[in-house]
């Protein structure tokens, strides 16, 4: 593929980066934290 | 493969900023804290009981239900928003934020906060707080607010909802009590939102929502502010009056009464024309610890019963 045909991407800007981080860290601790709440809901469902 | 600096680019290709403070800013915090206070309110006056932990997830489920609305509220209010003082620093109209994805990100909370309201609590509870983002987000948002000076009078029952999803939460039904709740939330909207409208009524004549001083005019918004408090004071002592709360609930409702009334007579003398509006800044501020005043003592007298009730 020649240099020309190559598809362009987007270099973020070291602002840009930390934000899209800070949203990647809070998304992964959001998950991880839905996560251990079903599994402790699921635990007391089950012992009712 | 070649690279490019967005920095560089124009327009601007849509590499979002935002950080999860943003996001977390279209969710109305004041307001959820509101929402968290009456719907632990409603949930701990409830009878029968409920386990701890699934009700600490059911009062997050709700706050969420509840901060999804005011993200769906902000991406469909985003153009009138930048035109008023109040809410131009919001995270979509400064640019914080994209519309869409505000968009996604309520549709998204609505849906998982409805979800694991059902889970955990039940699916009558549930319906209820989607009902309630339904009625704030379409009825309220997209059908009153710019069409009637009635909006925040019918509007306002969806803020008034949540100690009904909190006693839902418990008991799968609602009741005469969770409805006396909700009455003195809903009786409490007009008057407080139409003394900020009082004061804020250039900003919302310059954008073009019919709140009552705008449309009706300042004289009758007065009237209406005080009729509406005369039957919010007597509805705010039904609970102990009812006998679902205690007698320093009953002393704090009248006091507190009392004061709200004197606020709002205050606001009906309030002379046409005037610029300072000080009386309708005074009600605007009182009627939000009057609010915050009775639901706290109404749960602290309820916990403190409660507590007194096991040991002995």
């Amino acid at each position: 593929m020649s240099e020309k045909d190559k598809p362009e991407t987007v270099k973020l800007t070291p602002a840009e980066e930390k934000a899209r981080r800070k949203r990647s860290i809070a998304i992964a601790l959001t998950l991880l934290v839905l996560v251990g709440v079903f599994y402790v809901v699921s635990l007391i469902k089950m012992g009712s | 493969m070649s690279t490019i600096e967005t920095s560089t680019l124009s327009p601007a290709p849509a590499i979002s900023m935002a950080e999860p403070k943003d996001f977390f800013a279209l969710l109305k915090p004041r307001v959820m804290q509101l929402v968290v206070l009456t719907a632990v309110c409603g949930m701990a006056l409830a009878p029968g009981s409920i386990n701890p932990f699934l009700a600490i997830i059911s009062i997050v489920a709700i706050a969420v239900g509840a901060g999804a609305s005011g993200a769906l509220n902000m991406w469909y209010d985003a153009d009138i928003d930048q035109n008023m003082e109040r809410t131009r620093t919001r995270p979509i109209p400064s640019g914080r934020v994209e519309p869409d994805a505000a968009l996604g990100f309520g549709i998204l909370l609505s849906i998982l906060s409805v979800m694991t309201l059902g889970l955990v609590s039940n699916w009558f509870a549930a319906g209820f707080l989607a009902f309630t983002i339904f009625f704030y987000v379409v009825v309220y948002s997209m059908g009153l607010k710019r069409s009637t000076p009635q909006n925040i009078v019918i509007g306002g029952a969806a803020g008034a909802f949540p100690p009904m999803i909190g006693w839902a939460a418990v008991t799968g039904s609602v009741s005469i009590e969770s409805f006396v709740l909700f009455a003195i939330i809903f009786l409490w909207t007009p008057p407080h939102f139409w003394a900020l409208a009082l004061f804020k009524m250039k900003e919302y004549g310059k954008v073009g929502v019919p709140m009552l001083p705008n449309v009706a005019g300042e004289a009758s918004t007065r009237r209406q502010i005080f009729a509406y408090s005369l039957v919010l004071v007597p509805v705010a002592i039904l609970p102990f009056v009812m006998g679902f709360a205690g007698p320093v609930y009953g002393a704090v409702s009248i006091v507190l009464g009392a004061l709200f009334l004197k606020h709002a007579y205050g606001v009906l003398k309030m002379a046409d024309g005037d610029e300072r509006m000080i009386p309708a800044k005074k009600l605007f501020g009182f009627s939000i610890l009057y609010l915050f005043g009775l639901f706290v003592t109404l749960l602290a007298e309820t916990t403190v019963t409660g507590l007194i009730g096991a040991v002995a």
